[in-house]
């Protein structure tokens, strides 16, 4: 923990703050479907080709159920189309390794996968998949389960900014926009830069190469990885074009490329919160969500990199410099506070992308991954779906207390009534439960543990990290767990679905009676949605619910672990 | 009688209680609760593991004890409930004594009439009731006039006036006629009358759970379904790191993390709060009217009556040019002396004052008193050749021969302005000048309505008066608005142009013409003189009869959600401390190195699950008297209320039970209970 990586730190921080009002702006101009944007000169021709080919119009808003209609069936569609790909891949073209059809249940766990923004990922690209099938299978969904994400987010917000009003926003135009103006462009550039900073953008075989010790050959993947690792991080997908991910030199080349990747993990969601003030025309509201954001990405970030800076004892009783810390599992072009960093905000954001083995961070360390991730995905989380979740947790937070200013709860003058709480519990609900019952049944069956690499704590993080990862659609995986089985691969992938979806349904039930609902106008009396107990309330709040839902597991994983690496002597 | 305030440990109602408590032990009545519901299925699973352990020969002591205390934290919270129903019957059982038994004299189609008991009425029959006899059901007067002493249902010893038409036509079975004889018109089924209504309210026998309450019980079950399977899956989890969970173990985790202090108290809140309000004398017809009351942000409060003391007084005189005060004050007493309205008795008090002796009627034997009339506007006297008259400016304008004197128009305009009503002193040929007649603010008013204002809560007054005095009387008593010149069907303008501009409003209201209104407003507090159809209309009903009551009745509104916001928030931020007692209890036997995680070092795994225990049911009787009196109320802004709440019940409900289990760990200890 020296001062250099504080300075990163705070230059981080002070980017990520920089660029979440203007890009907040530009996404508020983005969803509004009579938005204009400096982009319109290019772009609006395509958008409205694209409108009439598709039959869309605009000016036609949706009800929350014909939303949610619109979002269900393009995601079917999406899992169907991609599924097939995978399926079919050896029959289709760009494919120069010959590789053979995906297994029927790897196939499914994987356009689950992709299509629910998870991107857990139960293969290793460069062996498993042909170019097609990265660029048209799982790029297509980088794209457009980022874009579902922003347009239920615009949902949401749109029902509790509207007042006695029956639609929430047309999807297809939603959608379409976010995409277009949003996504493509920053990616363009973005693809760009990295291209610049040495990752590789070709549709080449793979090369094979002398190693120095000679005689052994090597192969070394190639493909479009530019274009796939821009959209994975801005589009908090995390599905790395390799197995590495973000770790492979050609995915992450440089400290400069790992600075701007973890930042357009944050970017988005981030951006987001400014939208949802400037949308309830109370930019202060959208900034204490940010600053209650933040908080509990700082919390968690710390004690990471604190653990990894302190690195294990056993490792030191062995003779390992204890000044270098964990190094176990990292790159040492990145070293403990990137790959902290990288590890936080990809847990935080519901990305999945790595840069360093998340098996291998210390128990403490380790903990925090798990923990961000159990905390629902609401710490900047997933673009669009981030921002839903805490929203509910908002709702969450103020039925709760309150009743404690005197009044029947509200939020931004609406009355949050019995239907929306019963709704936000079951978003709660399940992503929560999802993960302990899983991860319990999983352990006590042989199919299950027969997949572990580690016994012990270890061996009950591991599992627990996977079912977490998939019901919160973060898709980051701890490694040691062989997780390409029948079981593991439907189990997850259900997982998932439900994980996406509950929310996606609750966020829009939510909107479509937020929007009916009539806005109470407070004279100086509003429940505070904004200063610093509002922020705390709201922190407390997503803590206590992920501390008390997984405390007791948790204690059973990476905290015994901890405790057991510090005071015992035994081995897992 | 109403209004009583009983003592907690009054024993009449805590011996009842008790036995009801057991008594409610009953999975039918308790499966409306669902997290007593579990609490009682953890009791009963650890009772059954505990005999069978005692029948194989093993120690039950430990599960023996955890039983126990499970099964208290049941107890304890139907004890809560008791105790706040029990308040609620003996509420009733006064209110009740007005229901001795009746007979009523019919009227039949052929004008007699006919002796049956009150219970045989039906709506619409017609009943005639004398001095003397109870009134046997709630009616309104069709004929005549009577008084009637309706302290059976108030408390008020003050015989009232009820009368046929009019805004003082509805009667209350139960009450007594002290003279005269009426006609009255039977309005309600027996068993649904008013005072039935009330007394099954307040007995919590047709209670329903409020909005509030439903969707509050809703997230604390889905809490409990979390806490469930947070604990159904310890158990493989358990298994895999070889750490053995018993289940009485099992269960005490259980019933510690469920939020059982807010589950086993959310309902004697809910009843305590409608038991506050009767203690104010105002019933309300359902929970939620007073849950609406704490949510209302606009009040409309009639001037006469709630803000004003309901007459005018003289304040001051002003002379004309030439005249003396004194001269003044003289002939103003002069002229007053035969008006015995409110008004006219103050100017003979303030005259007084300025050395003026009081005069009586009977020392003018020669003279010609002039009464007050509404078509003249003046009252006055005519003596000893003068004809004294005091009047509104307009009459004495017109009862002056050459009009008024310019300064003294000016003066009239300027009381005007101010509010005040000018009346002008003057005889045929002379003006000497005006006097001063005031609104009398009630006292506190201003101060409480500023504290209003901070909640963001505000007031508008309703008066008939002009625009300028309703607008000095605003500014006097701190009111937020008024609507001046207003009619009757203004009213209901108001509270329909307030709720589209998205407030709740609560209104007062007596007479018929108010009935719409009262049912429009969010909180309709009809007065027990009102009529039929404004007490029908309303959500609540003022047994004194006390306007201004308006404002406690939103007080202990705020009052009753605010103490179901702090016990919820204690409930669920209580769960850290016991985590922090049982997990590493669970994990100890099997890794000795989780001993850090006991940071209140209790003494052995036994006892810090027992300790958990008795806190989790040792903490629902502590706050027994919180949750039926209520959190403090403060009339504070929003947001300090917000924070002084979050810190006192968040921060309070972290840190006090790490003291607690510390303490009562040292106890059981000491007594070698494990």
């Amino acid at each position: 923990m020296n001062a250099v990586d504080w300075v990163h730190l705070a230059a981080f921080l002070l980017v990520l703050a920089a660029l979440t009002k203007p890009l907040g702006l530009y996404i508020q101009r983005v969803l509004d479907p009579r938005g204009r944007t400096f982009l319109d000169p290019g772009i609006k021709p395509l958008e409205r080709t694209i409108c009439r080919l598709m039959k869309i119009d605009v000016d036609r808003e949706q009800d929350w159920k014909e939303y949610l209609l619109s979002v269900l069936v393009f995601g079917a569609a999406g899992f169907l189309f991609t599924f097939a790909i995978l399926r079919l891949q050896h029959l289709l073209p760009l494919n120069p390794e010959a590789l053979g059809p995906v297994a029927p249940d790897l196939a499914f766990n994987t356009a689950v996968s992709f299509m629910t923004n998870t991107n857990w990922q139960n293969y290793s690209g460069e062996n498993t998949l042909s170019y097609f099938s990265q660029m048209v299978g799982l790029t297509f969904h980088h794209f457009v389960s980022a874009a579902t994400g922003i347009a239920v987010a615009a949902a949401f917000v749109r029902g509790i900014s509207r007042d006695r009003a029956a639609t929430i926003g047309c999807f297809q135009v939603d959608l379409i926009r976010s995409c277009l103006y949003l996504l493509l462009p920053i990616c363009l550039v973005y693809a760009l830069f990295l291209v610049f900073q040495g990752t590789i953008q070709n549709f080449s075989p793979y090369l094979r190469a002398g190693t120095l010790d000679g005689g052994a050959w090597q192969i070394i993947a190639q493909g479009p990885m530019a274009s796939q690792t821009a959209i994975k991080m801005l589009g908090t997908n995390g599905g790395g074009f390799m197995g590495a991910n973000a770790s492979h030199p050609y995915e992450n080349p440089t400290p400069l490329s790992n600075f701007v990747q973890v930042l357009s993990i944050l970017l988005i969601p981030s951006s987001l919160t400014y939208y949802l003030g400037r949308a309830v025309r109370n930019s202060r509201h959208g900034w204490s969500v940010w600053a209650a954001m933040l908080c509990l990405f700082l919390s968690g970030l710390l004690i990471c990199w604190w653990a990894e800076a302190r690195g294990n004892p056993r490792l030191e009783q062995l003779g390992v410099d204890a000044s270098f810390g964990n190094m176990e599992g990292k790159e040492v072009r990145f070293g403990i506070f990137s790959s902290a960093l990288f590890g936080a905000a990809t847990t935080a954001a519901s990305c999945g992308a790595v840069n360093s083995v998340h098996d291998s961070f210390t128990p403490l360390g380790g903990w925090v991954l798990l923990f961000n991730m159990m905390l629902g995905e609401v710490v900047f989380g997933g673009v669009g779906v981030g921002l839903c979740g805490m929203l509910i947790f908002i709702l969450l937070a103020i039925f709760l207390s309150g009743l404690m200013i005197g009044r029947t709860p509200e939020y931004l003058g609406k009355k949050i009534e019995n239907r929306d709480v019963q709704v936000c519990a079951l978003a709660v609900l399940i992503p929560s439960i999802l993960p302990l019952v899983l991860t319990a049944i999983t352990i006590s069956s042989e199919w299950g543990t027969a997949s572990l690499n580690n016994s012990g704590p270890h061996g009950l993080s591991e599992i627990l990290y996977a079912y977490t990862s998939a019901a919160n659609n973060n898709g980051s995986a701890f490694a040691g767990l062989s997780a390409n089985t029948p079981w593991y691969n439907l189990t997850l992938g259900f997982s998932m679905l439900a994980g996406r979806f509950i929310v996606i349904m609750a966020s829009l039930a939510l909107a479509g009676n937020f929007a009916r609902k009539r806005a109470l106008s407070r004279r100086g009396g509003d429940f505070p949605v904004s200063g610093g107990t509002f922020c705390l309330l709201l922190v407390a709040t997503v803590v206590l619910v992920g501390a008390l839902t997984f405390l007791p597991v948790l204690s059973m994983g990476p905290i015994l672990e901890h405790f057991l690496m510090t005071g015992s002597d035994l081995l897992f | 009688m109403a209004g009583q305030v009983h003592s907690l440990l009054d024993r009449k109602i805590v011996l009842p209680a008790f036995r009801e408590a057991i008594l409610k032990i009953n999975p039918r009545v308790m499966v409306r609760n669902p997290v007593m519901f579990v609490t009682m299925a953890g009791a009963l699973v650890t009772t059954i593991e505990c005999s069978s352990a005692f029948f194989r020969g093993r120690s039950a002591a430990f599960s023996l004890q955890v039983a126990l205390w499970l099964w208290f934290t049941v107890i304890f919270a139907n004890f809560a409930e008791a105790m706040a129903e029990g308040r609620g019957k003996a509420q009733a059982a006064s209110l009740r004594k007005a229901r001795v038994k009746t007979v009523a004299k019919r009227l039949t189609s052929g004008g007699s009439t006919e002796t049956v008991p009150a219970e045989a009425l039906r709506r619409n029959d017609l009943v005639v009731v004398r001095a003397g006899d109870i009134i046997p059901a709630d009616g309104e007067v069709t004929e005549g006039a009577a008084s009637v002493d309706e302290s059976a249902v108030t408390g008020e010893s003050a015989p009232v006036i009820r009368e046929a038409g009019g805004d003082r036509s509805a009667v209350t079975g139960g009450t007594r006629v002290l003279s005269d004889e009426m006609v009255i018109r039977v309005t309600a089924d027996p068993g649904e009358g008013f005072l039935d209504h009330m007394i099954s309210l307040v007995e919590g026998a047709h209670r329903r759970k409020t909005p509030n309450e439903l969707a509050l019980t809703i997230l604390l079950a889905a809490l409990t379904i979390i806490f469930l399977l947070v604990i159904a899956t310890l158990k493989p989890f358990g298994a895999y790191v070889n750490a053995p969970f018993p289940i009485p173990v099992l269960a005490a985790l259980l019933v510690c993390l469920i939020p059982t202090t807010i589950g086993g108290l959310l309902s004697a809140i809910g009843i305590s709060g409608i038991d506050r309000l009767i203690q104010k004398n105002v019933l309300a017809t359902s929970g939620r009217a007073v849950e609406a009351a704490g949510d209302v942000d606009v009040l409309l409060l009639d001037k006469t009556g709630t803000i004003t003391l309901g007459n005018r007084q003289a304040v001051e005189f002003f002379p004309a040019a030439g005249v003396s005060t004194e001269e003044l004050a003289d002939i103003a007493q002069l002229s007053s002396l035969a008006d015995e309205t409110p008004e006219g008795r103050s100017i003979v008090v303030l005259a007084k004052r300025y050395g003026i002796r009081g005069r009586e009627v009977s020392e003018f034997q020669d003279a010609r008193f002039i009464a007050f009339s509404a078509r003249t506007r003046m009252s006055g006297i005519d003596v000893a050749g003068k004809c004294y008259r005091k009047g509104a400016r307009d009459a004495i304008e017109e009862f002056v021969t050459g009009g008024l004197p310019t300064d003294v128009l000016e003066c009239t305009e300027d009381i005007a302005r101010r509010g005040g009503t000018p009346l002008v002193v003057a005889d045929a040929g002379k003006v000497y000048g005006v006097v001063y007649l005031k609104d009398i603010i009630k006292g506190g008013l201003p101060d409480r309505f500023a504290r209003f204002r901070a909640m963001g809560i505000r007031t508008v007054m309703i008066t008939g008066d002009n625009p300028n005095t309703a607008e000095a009387i605003a500014r006097e008593a701190g009111l937020d608005d008024y609507l001046a010149e207003a009619r009757p069907e203004d009213k209901l303008a108001l509270i329909r142009a307030e709720q589209a501009a998205g407030h709740l409003v609560a209104m007062t209201g007596d007479g018929t013409n108010d009935a719409p209104a009262l049912a429009q407003a969010d909180v309709g507090v009809a007065m027990n003189t009102g009529t039929q159809a404004a007490r029908e209309a309303g959500n609540m009903v003022d047994l004194d009869s006390n306007p201004t009551k308006l404002i406690e009745v939103v007080e202990i509104g705020k009052q009753l959600l605010m103490t179901r916001g702090a016990l919820t928030t204690f409930s669920i931020a209580n769960d850290v401390a016991k985590y922090f007692a049982i997990i590493p209890a669970m994990l100890l036997g099997t890794f000795p190195q989780i001993a850090a995680l006991n940071i209140m070092r209790l003494t052995s795994p036994q006892s810090a699950v027992l300790s958990a225990v008795i806190f989790n049911a040792l903490i629902i009787v502590a706050l027994i008297p919180l949750a039926l009196a209520g959190v403090k109320f403060r009339p504070l802004g929003t947001e300090v209320v917000l924070r002084r709440n979050l810190l006192i019940y968040g921060g309070g409900g972290i840190l006090s039970p790490f003291i607690g289990i510390k303490i009562i760990d040292m106890i059981i200890t000491a007594l070698r209970m494990v």
